[in-house]
């Protein structure tokens, strides 16, 4: 079944004129048509655009030009990129309606490189959320269990890749909103290093913490999108203007002698049995492959949580500003004066969740409240970078789980936003001090899927590749599916 | 009792850069509505902000010539609010770490020279503009404005007067023309006031509770808000009252201050560092660059056409506060070789008599520095008398003619031929032998009844002096 394919035997088909970008196009399409009822992934389905982009890709092969190693695959976006004259919702009513003018660099990369978008991908609101189920359109379900989530904020993306719906996604990760719903649909996830991919055209959910980042099928096609995603932008300040290597290069260099650092607080309270079995059989595995893997201690870890909640919120509170309904975006039909129509816009506009963070960062920011919040937050931030660069001065790499559980039932953790987010609790230190993460699937639990998470030094993305990819190659969790159908859910 | 006006002052420069502070939009003033906006200074959802370097280089600029200290280190931070005019909910501005600190400038007036602190100044983006005049009675915004830089440069309570205040505002407004770093149009609003203040008992040491009047957009204004306010608080504490602190609003058409919102419905701005943006780090070598490149300000050149020329303080005083003026008048004082004081009172006279009469400043001089030289050459030859040239200056000054040119056009040339003169005279006192007899016998006025006859003979054209001398030698 090509729609399992990698993006790699993709290009290689599709380069050799076994398929055409065409043909490859239409079948991820009539997937979607046929599985996105039950799925809902895709809050924006681009056919005709996809269909002729594809044609095109078809011409300049025929044409015999040189095409990237990205020509004809059929991706998907999450729906807080920015794609001109395609609607970017950020699954929320404030922007249902809102067409950019302008692409974000990432999907401008990708464009150059060939790809298909097929459509744009459902994702909490805003990406405040760890479940996807804060979209206000749809709900999205796991391929490997309709009932359960399939993780977020980025759960759309997440579950099209494991569906076989797009060849490979682009997610955000502000706290683990690439690898967790990567993890828990049983897909490699990656957040790069903060700086590395630019976030001109990324709509801002907390601006210090949010990176663009590939949900792929193997560790391969991870480093091939990075490849394209990659680079600085003169658009973005704070994307680092540092060379990109190729990221495939050194990938089956192997991790004999590479030392790894099992942080003990990352095993604590609240992990379930089977994520952590899975997670001590995958460092058993690196201690096979000749990694020398020590337990190692991230002493601030306890503090990360409420240091993400702080600073996530307080700068959403200030991105959010922006949708007041002046200018574009939803605004309420009846208001009296222009408080009310600020008041009525915004409540209307917004769903619970992202009012609340809203709430949450305005008291954290306000006068008499930001020492002891926010700039404590801040302190709090730095004491967590230091205990990673502290660890890796002695390590190679951090391995841990991606997250603490495996996917959960729809609606089970809704009315508890606290413990919905403590599925991030594993992945939202790597947000906090700016490090490159990487979600590789390794095995099962009760038949869901478990990650296991990389997590590496400033720019050091293809250390984490190659591990990830010895893991992988070793293991082969990849190359199992889930097994999904179509028809209407209830 | 008598009491004391304790004024500090917020002042808001829009700078010259040519696009505006977070992305390449012109800065140009009067475009049609929200023709020069992107998605950037719209605040569109997923745009980023980059910093304009220039902008950073001409507060610098405003630092040094203000005797700032430069932060190696700076930020620029979130200012959160709501309001129609500011696309982001938040202005881009600097909080605790502004580029240039502890500064000072120098004012000279009636009570002699005081030095003013200047406690920082920090830069910032400009919001849009609200249009109330529709027909249907809506509100329309303007965003063209929406991410043009300012600096805002904030002194220290260090003035006692509206006086003081003003040669304050004056002098920043000057250092800014020199330097470059801002127009200073006023008229278009890239030069605004916000006045911060409190009276007290004379002799006190503790502040009053103070208010501020924002937006004041002339010095008359500042001038007017300053006294006005000032006397309001004064009447506030005889009646036994107390001021309250607020924000205030300033009425340039009715002169009237008014409370705008109190300390209680005063913003909270939330600030945070901005997180799109990363710190301004300066080194050494950049500072000294600009510091090298700044003009000759005007206290040091002042200093000079004092020294140099012998000029009186005051005269270089007022000649220096504009950049253009001081740049004409020297140019004048070289192309002349005469005494330097004779331009300086035709400058300060003529010249500035009639741009002022025209609402004009020296930039739009219409004819060359080297024609006034040229015209002031004409009187000390004895070509033109001194009235002559104050109406070739005139004509001068309204069509940018050359001076000779005009005095020709114009018929204004002294009779200095002293044959020509002979025979006029001669015939005057053929016309006239009493007059004549009455000067040999003794009577000495005599001789100013026949000059005025000469000149009344020669329309005025004749070189007096050289009546005089021919008057006299004949009788």
């Amino acid at each position: 079944m090509h729609y399992y394919m990698t993006a790699s035997e993709l290009a290689q088909r599709i380069k050799k004129k076994d398929v055409s970008a065409e043909e490859t196009a239409r079948s991820f399409i009539e997937r979607i048509e046929e599985l996105d009822g039950s799925i809902g992934s895709f809050i924006t389905v681009e056919k005709d655009r996809a269909l002729d982009t594809a044609r095109d890709i078809d011409k300049k092969l025929r044409q015999g030009c040189e095409l990237s190693p990205l020509a004809g695959i059929p991706i998907a976006l999450k729906d807080n990129i920015c794609t001109e004259n395609i609607r970017t919702t950020c699954a929320s009513k404030t922007l249902e309606d809102f067409v950019p003018s302008y692409s974000a660099d990432v999907y401008e990369r990708l464009e150059k490189a060939g790809c298909i978008t097929l459509g744009k991908t459902n994702m909490d609101e805003f990406a405040m959320g760890s479940s996807t189920e804060s979209s206000v359109f749809k709900v999205t379900r796991n391929p490997w269990d309709y009932s359960r989530i399939p993780g977020g904020s980025s759960g759309g993306s997440a579950a099209a890749v494991a569906a076989g719906m797009a060849a490979f996604a682009l997610g955000t990760d502000t706290g683990g909103s690439v690898r967790q719903p990567a993890a828990l649909c049983g897909m490699v996830g990656m957040k790069p290093t903060y700086g590395r991919v630019s976030r001109y055209g990324v709509v801002a959910f907390a601006s210090s913490l949010d990176q663009v980042g590939p949900i792929t099928r193997d560790v391969r096609d991870c480093a091939l999108v990075l490849n394209h995603i990659c680079g600085h932008d003169r658009r973005d300040s704070t994307s680092m203007n540092v060379a990109v290597p190729d990221f495939q290069q050194g990938l089956e260099e192997g991790i004999k002698g590479m030392r790894i650092g099992i942080p003990s607080e990352y095993f604590g309270e609240g992990i379930e049995q089977g994520v952590r079995d899975r997670v001590t059989d995958a460092i058993g595995v690196l201690e096979d492959l000749g990694a020398e893997c020590e337990e190692v201690s991230l002493p601030h870890t306890p503090y990360a949580l409420s240091v993400y909640y702080i600073i996530s919120s307080a700068e959403a509170s200030s991105n959010m500003g922006r949708y007041d309904g002046i200018r574009y975006g939803y605004r309420a039909k009846d208001y009296s004066d222009l408080l009310d129509m600020y008041i009525k816009t915004r409540s209307e506009g917004f769903g619970a969740v992202v009012k609340q963070r809203v709430m949450l960062g305005t008291y954290a920011l306000s006068s008499g409240c930001y020492e002891a919040y926010y700039k404590k937050a801040q302190k709090v931030r730095t004491l967590i970078k230091a205990d990673f660069d502290s660890v890796f001065e002695d390590y190679d790499l951090i391995v841990c789980p991606t997250s603490p559980f495996v996917a959960f039932r729809l609606g089970e953790k809704t009315d508890d936003p606290l413990e919905n987010s403590l599925s991030d609790v594993y992945t939202i230190p790597a947000n906090i001090a700016g490090l490159p993460a990487l979600s590789v699937p390794c095995g099962f639990s009760e038949g869901l899927p478990v990650g296991l998470q990389f997590i590496g030094k400033p720019f050091a993305e293809n250390t984490l590749l190659r591990a990830a990819y010895a893991y992988e190659q070793n293991t082969g969790f990849h190359t199992t599916h889930p097994q999904v159908k179509g028809g209407a859910m209830q | 009792m008598n009491y004391e006006t304790v004024i500090g002052l917020e002042i808001h420069a829009e700078l010259a850069t040519k696009t505006k502070i977070f992305c390449g939009c012109t800065t140009s003033f009067g475009g049609g509505e929200n023709t020069q906006c992107c998605p950037v200074c719209l605040g569109h959802p997923g745009t980023l902000p980059v910093l304009n370097k220039k902008v950073v280089e001409y507060a610098v600029k405003a630092g040094l010539a203000t005797n700032c200290s430069i932060n190696g280190f700076s930020k620029l931070d979130r200012k959160n609010y709501f309001y129609p005019d500011l696309p982001k909910a938040y202005q881009i501005s600097q909080f605790d770490r502004p580029v240039c600190e502890e500064g000072y400038l120098e004012i000279k007036g009636g009570f002699g020279s005081k030095r003013i602190g200047i406690t920082r100044i920090h830069i910032e983006e400009d919001a849009g503009k609200l249009l109330h005049e529709t027909e249907d009675g809506s509100t329309l915004v303007d965003y063209n404005r929406g991410g043009v830089p300012l600096i805002e440069i904030v002194s220290e309570p260090d003035m006692r007067s509206a006086e003081e205040a003003r040669l304050y505002a004056e002098k920043i407004k000057t250092i800014l023309e020199y330097t470059g770093v801002s127009d200073c149009r006023m008229q278009e609003g890239s030069l605004r006031f916000d006045v911060n203040l409190s009276v007290r008992p004379k002799g006190s040491e503790k502040l009053g509770t103070r208010t501020e009047i924002k937006n004041l957009n002339s010095f008359r204004a500042l001038v007017n808000a300053i006294e006005n306010e000032s006397e309001r608080q004064i009447k506030v504490l005889e009646s036994g009252g107390e001021v309250v602190q607020e924000t205030r609003k300033w009425d340039d058409i009715t002169s009237k201050n008014t409370s705008l919102r109190s300390k209680e419905e005063a913003h909270d701005y939330r600030y945070f560092p901005e997180p799109d943006l990363v710190p301004v780090v300066l080194d050494k070598e950049y500072i000294e660059r600009i510091r090298k490149d700044l003009p000759e300000l005007p206290d040091i050149r002042s200093k000079r056409y004092v020294e140099k020329w012998g000029l009186p303080e005051y005269d270089a005083g007022v000649i220096t506060a504009s950049q253009s003026m001081a740049v004409f008048f020297e140019d004048c004082v070289n192309a002349y070789d005469g005494d330097p004081k004779t331009v300086s009172n035709w400058v300060m006279g003529e010249l500035m008599r009639l741009l002022n009469e025209k609402g004009a400043g020296a930039e739009h001089i219409s004819f060359p520095a080297v024609y006034l030289a040229d015209l002031l050459k004409l009187v000390d030859d004895g070509t033109v008398s001194g009235s002559a040239a104050k109406k070739v200056f005139a004509e001068m000054f309204e069509t940018g003619e050359q001076p000779k040119i005009l005095v020709e056009r114009l018929g204004l040339s002294q009779i200095s031929d002293e044959e020509a003169l002979t025979r006029i005279i001669s015939q005057v006192m053929e016309k006239n032998p009493q007059s004549v007899e009455d000067y040999r016998r003794g009577i000495k006025k005599a001789m100013g009844f026949l000059v005025g006859q000469t000149m009344k003979e020669t329309k005025g054209k004749a070189n007096p002096a050289l009546v005089n001398k021919i008057l006299k030698k004949l009788l």
